[in-house]
């Protein structure tokens, strides 16, 4: 429950004026912060959400750890895991926060992204979206990923959240001259120096800076391509 | 979120420099973190090339080894006026779809034609699309001028034959700049190696661009998304297309043609009293009229063009050709029907904008027709210069979009 997937919770919430009527999916790594477990079973209180938590057990007990290689870890325990939940509830739709200015891959992406049904992500064959006229039915084995904040860009979801008052997990906020910029799970992300303590503090910060944000994000690193690869086999 | 983006696409010919323009320009605007280009000079590096800017956008491996952007992208910059958003859009004929997916979403085009080449087979078919699309503002570059020495003359030749073409459209640029991406010469800050060129560089000519206002003074037109039943209120749920709603205002629903009264707007956590164009609401109505999906909320002050003839111009991009008298479908706003072209008046090679045909039979891949659409049930739509929601549609086979086109 980074902040774009809390900015994309609100902004749902307020589409269906207050109440979510879906499943609420979080993707368990098991190696998630602290902060971020409270955070979500406080939230999914709060907001009345309908909350399916997700978790690769079987690749878990087995081992696989980011240590062992990052690409077989994300894959694993995000990707697969999702693909479960997928096939179990057999949703035919998700909404993700992805947004294109995070990830060059991620900047290629549709609003409306069909994913076939070996969880393929076919860039190379994507549909055409002209205006708001999106592609919105599918031949029954597939499911759609849809982007709503895809043009969205790091500084856009700051200074939403500042505007609309949105909880966001603390580990973004400076801590003895740290901070995290991009969250996820615990051993593959690295804070940044910084003293930005407040939501306006952090505003200013990403105005003048010239570090990238998923720069503390070990999964974009491992090789020029991973995330290609991560995500053609239906990583988020 | 308190400054809008102005949306930008690149368009032009393969080869002609869109992505390494771009890269440039974010090098130039101060635009890119470090991290980013330690990251393209290895990348680069490992194609045994120089740092090549054009990889910045360029992330696909594919795309990277074969040099040459296979599908949309996009980035940011600001200048001191405003913030940007860039769309680069693929230049090669095969990828048209990635272009116009790119370019639908822009506010003014960018037109990259390289010297010594000149214009090409896609510089005019994207210039024709960009058109077609309604994007009125355009800025073209004339590239690889360390190819003509910097020299006067080859770009002023170059010049007078894409006015022409231009023309022909009815667009009207607001720059022609000779421009070396490479270098970066003109983008940013003008040029000493053309002292002769008297125009803006490229930033002071997109800062020179005027971003589209909110259709608020045109009539009310609000398409129906879905209806939803909370707390026992049947909540009416959409985005204001154009005009400004109010509370209390008559209503014409259509295309039912029942009249209501809105009670109250509604968003979460607000009570309005008005909405305007682009915003997303609830509407509460005085009275249970049976409103659905892809129904249209009109002032009722104002006429409505409620249709089921209606002459457009369509472009093609699917490679199974489109037949005259096909059964096919048709969205517009919210609105989903069936609906055959019953008459194709002319086929345009939107390369050139020849005309192929009149009165012809069917449309090819990456044509332009002049038609006449006949919808099973009629619809409410406007012309496309006058209310843009109800103005243009998409055309579905089989759930896939394989042309699009605008009402003349």
């Amino acid at each position: 429950m980074g902040k774009d997937s809390t900015t994309l919770l609100w902004i749902t919430r307020k589409a269906f004026f207050g109440q979510i009527p879906f499943p609420v999916i979080h993707i368990d790594t098991g190696f998630k912060f602290q902060e971020i477990y409270a955070f979500r079973d406080r939230y999914t209180q709060e907001w009345g959400l309908d909350l399916v938590i997700s978790h690769n057990a079987a690749a878990f007990r087995a081992g696989v750890h980011p240590e062992k290689g990052k690409f077989r870890c994300c894959h694993a325990l995000k990707t697969e895991a999702l693909k479960n939940c997928i096939a179990s509830y057999k949703f035919k739709a998700l909404l993700l926060a992805i947004r294109r200015d995070e990830h060059g891959i991620r900047a290629k992406e549709r609003y409306f992204s069909p994913r076939d049904n070996g969880f393929k992500w076919n860039y190379q064959k994507q549909p055409v979206e002209l205006w708001d006229l999106y592609q919105a039915k599918l031949n029954s084995e597939e499911h759609f990923r849809i982007h709503p904040l895809l043009h969205w860009t790091e500084l856009d979801t700051w200074k939403y959240i500042q505007r609309e008052k949105i909880p966001v997990v603390p580990l973004y906020f400076a801590k003895n001259g740290l901070r995290y910029r991009s969250i996820g799970c615990q051993a593959c992300c690295s804070p940044v120096n910084s003293r930005a303590d407040t939501i306006r503090k952090i505003i200013s910060e990403l105005e003048n800076t010239d570090i990238a944000e998923r720069s503390g994000r070990a999964q974009d690193k491992e090789d020029a391509y991973t995330m290609q690869k991560l995500r053609s086999l239906g990583y988020m | 979120m308190e400054k809008r983006y102005f949306r930008l696409v690149l368009s032009g010919h393969i080869d002609h420099g869109k992505s390494t323009l771009l890269g440039r320009l974010l090098f130039e605007t101060n635009s890119l973190p470090k991290q980013k280009i330690s990251e393209i000079k290895t990348a680069s590096r490992a194609l045994g090339r120089d740092m090549d800017f054009a990889f910045l956008t360029d992330q696909l491996k594919e795309e990277r080894e074969n040099q040459m952007t296979l599908d949309t992208a996009q980035a940011f910059f600001r200048s001191r006026a405003r913030n940007y958003a860039i769309i680069d859009a693929p230049g090669h004929v095969e990828l048209i779809k990635n272009m116009i997916t790119g370019a639908s979403q822009a506010q003014a085009a960018i037109l990259v034609i390289a010297l010594p080449e000149g214009m090409q087979e896609q510089t005019l078919r994207h210039a024709s699309l960009i058109g077609l699309l309604g994007i009125k503002q355009l800025i073209v570059i004339l590239n690889k001028m360390d190819l003509a020495d910097y020299k006067k003359q080859p770009f002023k030749e170059a010049r007078g034959k894409i006015l022409d073409f231009l023309a022909g459209l009815n667009i009207k640029p607001a720059a022609v700049i000779p421009v070396c991406a490479r270098n970066g010469a003109n983008l940013s800050r003008k040029s000493s190696l053309m002292r002769w060129y008297k125009g803006p560089c490229l930033l002071r000519a997109l800062n020179s661009l005027r971003l589209k206002k909110p259709g608020n003074k045109k009539p009310l037109r609000f398409p129906v998304q879905d209806i939803y039943e909370i707390n026992g209120e049947r909540i009416v749920a959409g985005k204001v297309a154009s005009g400004v709603l109010r509370c209390g205002q008559r209503i014409l629903l259509l295309p039912a043609l029942l009249e209501a009264r809105i009670s109250a707007i509604k968003i979460f956590g607000e009570s309005p009293k008005k909405a305007e164009a682009g915003k997303n609401i609830g509407i509460i109505l005085n009275k249970p009229l049976p409103v659905k999906r892809g129904d249209i909320l009109a002032d009722k002050a104002f006429g409505i063009r409620l249709s089921d003839r209606f002459t457009g111009e369509v472009f093609w991009w699917s490679q199974e050709p489109l037949r005259i008298n096909e059964r096919i479908a048709l969205r517009c706003a919210s609105q989903q029907v069936h609906c055959v072209i019953e008459k194709i008046e002319k086929r345009i090679d939107s390369s050139s904008l020849k005309i192929i045909e009149k009165d012809a039979a069917g449309l090819g891949i990456n044509e332009i027709g002049i038609v006449v659409i006949k919808t099973e049930t009629p619809i409410a739509v406007e012309k496309f210069d006058f209310i843009e929601d109800l103005g243009r549609f998409i055309l579905e086979r089989n759930f896939n979009p394989e042309g699009a086109g605008i009402i003349t």
